[in-house]
């Protein structure tokens, strides 16, 4: 625990930042933040938002398990439709997360735009249960999205405030691992289920209404143990349009940098799938295993997110993003060496979980302390937009030379983009690269 | 956290499980009634599956909820409504020819995985070839040498790349490879190489080397008409998908979207190969099946019920010449395949 003491930047006033920390653990027992300092724990509000994500993960990953097979096996629509399905359900939540994180910052109320957002999920998923023709579904799907691109911003802003500033990185380590354990009993509950009722539509059925379960259970708790964290400036009481982003100033240096290096970095980030058919392709494990190496994936995840959280914290998080890119320079090389075999597919997967436990968190945990209080939702919400554009770009690009070329030579030649990338992404970090270097909120007091 | 706060979400987090698990045991309970042999109710005594096997008949995956859903099952042709026959089998999808069968059988466990059965004359598994991805349609050539599968491959919840399906040619059980290997030639004398192309639906002539298929890119279908030794396809018209060609190899029947950009929307058709002329089946619903032929000039396809009843689907027949309206042929069945000795 002492250990992490050396992460404390010594310029930074860690008393606002801390607000959320001071929260109460046990009624009738305030910890002050030095007592807090040394036990280490992990905010309330944190764990508290890490149940929610948790439960509200059980709820959508049990409906996305089966949401395949209902579509195709029993409402008998054909691989396009299918397909189009699941262009919504990728595309939605990214259109709307900037505006949550808007949303959030201009009303002061990351609380509330996140329940807004798990409610729109919790009520879609009734749909599920009344609607079963094709555009309904579409039409449910593409609400739970919304509800999900809302809500995200919001709640890593929550974090953020929640937290001391040098716990940021752990912080948001327990939160994923928290929410990836959610998205690994999920599809657990879905596929027991369906193994117990086979016949007919009431296995689905059941899945839903359990999913329906978990998401109001989620909200609730969202509403009851998840304080109202506001951030602590009052400059503008009434939100009114003049707050509304204005660029020079949401765009600070800082952030351009993070959202640079996100871009560069997300351009050479080709999707989990396409690992996974290149592994089954080249005959490293039998196929019928295929859906195991989700799971597997999720589970390095689940077990790294908080130690790499940790790393990130003493060592920074700027490094810690650049090196998760690296192991994942690691994966691609594995796969374009055909150093595959059980043993390198096992690798590939603690790579790449490893990779997502190093910069999904971490990079929120990055852009918070890059951008002003104020812009904190917006901000960490268009990081990760940032993301899933780059992410969405290469795939189209990678898919084309997946095609042309052999598809361990797709790889490789992806391996050596990402080399460039993460040179290029860590020429634009560098002044955030240290463990201290960067002040709270841009120097925006 | 107050008093109140952790009382009123105890409450709300019991209540919610209460009624969650007791929806599951509700469900349980009628699953278990239907799969009671009483329930079956209309069911006639089963008839013996080798016996149906000897003479012209319909293999095909019996949906009546109670004994025997998902199961291989046969009827003899000139009886198709009557009581059937059924294999311990149990698939997503069925084939079938006069020699061998296939069979596309999913293992609902934990992980759901699916394999593709080899059967022998008697509808008896003699291989199993495991299958990446969700079942989709699963075809034979005449003599039962060739088969194909289409499965979507990145449909899986935690994956997220668009989908993609992947189809297979075996030829006695080796794979071809994916249709995506193959060069495809477009109507203008473009080559298909776009990144998102995808084939499913493959049929095949009595020769075990012509074959149709679909091919698609940018919300595009194409017909297009295959060899397996050349590894070539060449594009013959655009909008039809799931060709089927007719036992006298005269004809092709699809589906297709007739401008409707809705997915799920389809049109079922029959095209004359020699003439180029399309006609449109009496049929106003939509429809999402590979067809099958009964006979020269009529087409088998499966079609779910609406509403409560989504999970069973009754097998349709049509004539090509709009003739007479549809009619079904096997209630309670999918996936028929006619073998006609």
């Amino acid at each position: 625990m002492y250990i992490t003491l050396r992460g404390v930047p010594e310029t930074e006033d860690a008393g606002p930042e801390a607000d959320g920390a001071a929260v109460v653990d046990r009624p009738g027992r305030v910890a002050t933040p030095r007592a807090r300092l040394r036990r280490g724990a992990v905010p309330r509000t944190v764990l508290a938002l890490g149940v929610v994500s948790l439960l509200t993960d059980v709820s959508s990953e049990s409906v996305s398990a089966v949401l395949p097979l209902y579509i195709t096996a029993i409402m008998g629509m054909g691989p396009l439709a299918y397909g189009f399905i699941d262009a919504i359900y990728q595309g939605t939540s990214a259109a709307v997360r900037l505006l949550g994180g808007w949303w959030a910052d201009r009303t002061r109320r990351p609380k509330w735009v996140a329940f807004a957002g798990y409610l729109v999920s919790a009520v879609s998923k009734f749909g599920l249960l009344a609607f079963t023709g094709f555009g309904s579904l579409t039409g449910v799907i593409a609400v739970d999205r919304l509800g999900k691109g809302l809500r995200t911003g919001p709640r890593d802003a929550l974090i953020v405030t929640a937290s001391e500033p040098h716990r940021l990185g752990r912080n948001f380590g327990v939160h994923r691992a928290l929410d990836t354990a959610g998205a690994l009993i999920g599809p657990l509950i879905a596929f027991a289920v369906l193994a117990a009722i086979p016949l007919g539509l009431g296995g689905y059925h059941a899945v839903f209404v359990i999913s329906t379960a978990f998401a109001i259970i989620g909200v609730v708790a969202l509403a009851l143990i998840v304080p109202d964290l506001r951030s602590e400036r009052r400059a503008e009481p009434s939100p009114g349009p003049r707050i509304a982003l204005r660029r020079a100033d949401f765009l600070r240096p800082g952030l351009r940098r993070v959202l640079v290096a996100a871009a560069v970095l997300g351009v050479a980030t080709i999707g989990d799938g396409f690992i996974y058919l290149a592994l089954a392709d080249g005959g490293s494990l039998a196929t019928q295993y295929f859906p195991l190496l989700f799971v597997g994936t999720n589970a390095v995840y689940l077990l790294l997110a908080v130690p790499l959280g940790r790393l990130s914290d003493r060592v920074g998080r700027g490094t810690v993003f650049l090196v998760g890119h690296l192991l994942l320079l690691a994966a691609y090389l594995l796969i374009g060496a055909h150093l595959v075999g059980t043993p390198g597919a096992i690798l590939d997967l603690v790579l790449l979980g490893a990779f997502y436990a190093a910069t999904d968190g971490v990079l929120s945990a990055l852009t918070a302390r890059v951008v002003a209080e104020q812009h904190r939702a917006s901000g960490i919400a268009a990081a990760q937009t940032v993301v899933a554009l780059a992410r969405f770009v290469c795939s189209i690009g990678f898919g084309l030379l997946w095609q042309l070329t052999a598809r361990s030579d797709a790889v490789t030649a992806m391996a050596v983009v990402l080399g460039v990338a993460v040179v290029v992404a860590g020429w634009a970090l560098r002044p955030l690269l240290g463990r201290t270097a960067v002040p709270a909120s841009g120097g925006a007091e | 956290m107050n008093r109140i706060k952790i009382i009123v979400l105890t409450g709300v987090t019991v209540l919610c499980l209460v009624v969650a698990g007791g929806y599951f045991l509700y469900a349980r309970g009628l699953d278990r009634a239907m799969a009671a042999p009483s329930v079956t109710g209309s069911a006639a005594p089963s008839l013996d599956l080798a016996a149906v096997l000897r003479g012209p008949h319909i293999v095909f995956r019996s949906t009546l909820l109670g004994t025997g859903y998902d199961q291989l099952a046969a009827v003899p042709l000139d009886a198709p409504g009557g009581p059937r026959a059924f294999s311990p089998l149990s698939c997503e999808r069925v084939y079938a020819t006069r020699t061998a069968g296939v069979c596309v059988s999913a293992d609902r466990g934990v992980v759901q995985t699916y394999a593709l059965l080899g059967l022998d004359a008697t509808m008896t598994k003699i291989t199993n070839t495991p299958l990446a991805g969700l079942p989709s349609r699963a075809r034979m050539s005449p003599d039962g040498t060739l088969v194909s599968t289409t499965t979507f491959v990145t449909g899986h919840s935690y994956a997220q790349a668009s989908f993609s399906t992947s189809t297979i040619v075996r030829r006695d059980g080796r794979s071809l490879g994916n249709l995506e290997t193959f060069t495809t030639t477009l109507p203008d004398g473009q080559q298909l190489v776009a990144a998102d192309r995808n084939y499913w639906g493959v049929t095949f002539a009595p020769d075990d080397d012509t074959f149709y298929a679909t091919a698609a890119s940018n919300g595009t279908t194409w017909l297009v008409r295959g060899s397996l030794a050349k590894r070539t396809m060449q594009a013959l018209r655009t909008d039809a998908e799931c060709p089927s060609l007719s036992p006298d190899g005269k004809h092709v029947a699809y589906k297709k979207r007739l401008g409707n950009r809705t997915p799920g929307v389809w049109r079922l058709a029959v095209l004359d190969l020699a003439t180029g002329q399309e006609t449109l089946l009496d049929e106003t619903r939509s429809a999402d099946d590979q067809m099958e032929w009964l006979d020269d000039s009529h087409v088998l396809y499966g079609m779910p019920r609406g509403g409560s009843q989504a999970t069973t689907s009754d097998v349709w027949v049509a004539p090509i010449d709009g003739s007479r309206p549809p009619r079904v042929l096997i209630p309670g069945a999918d996936s028929p395949a006619v073998v006609r000795m």
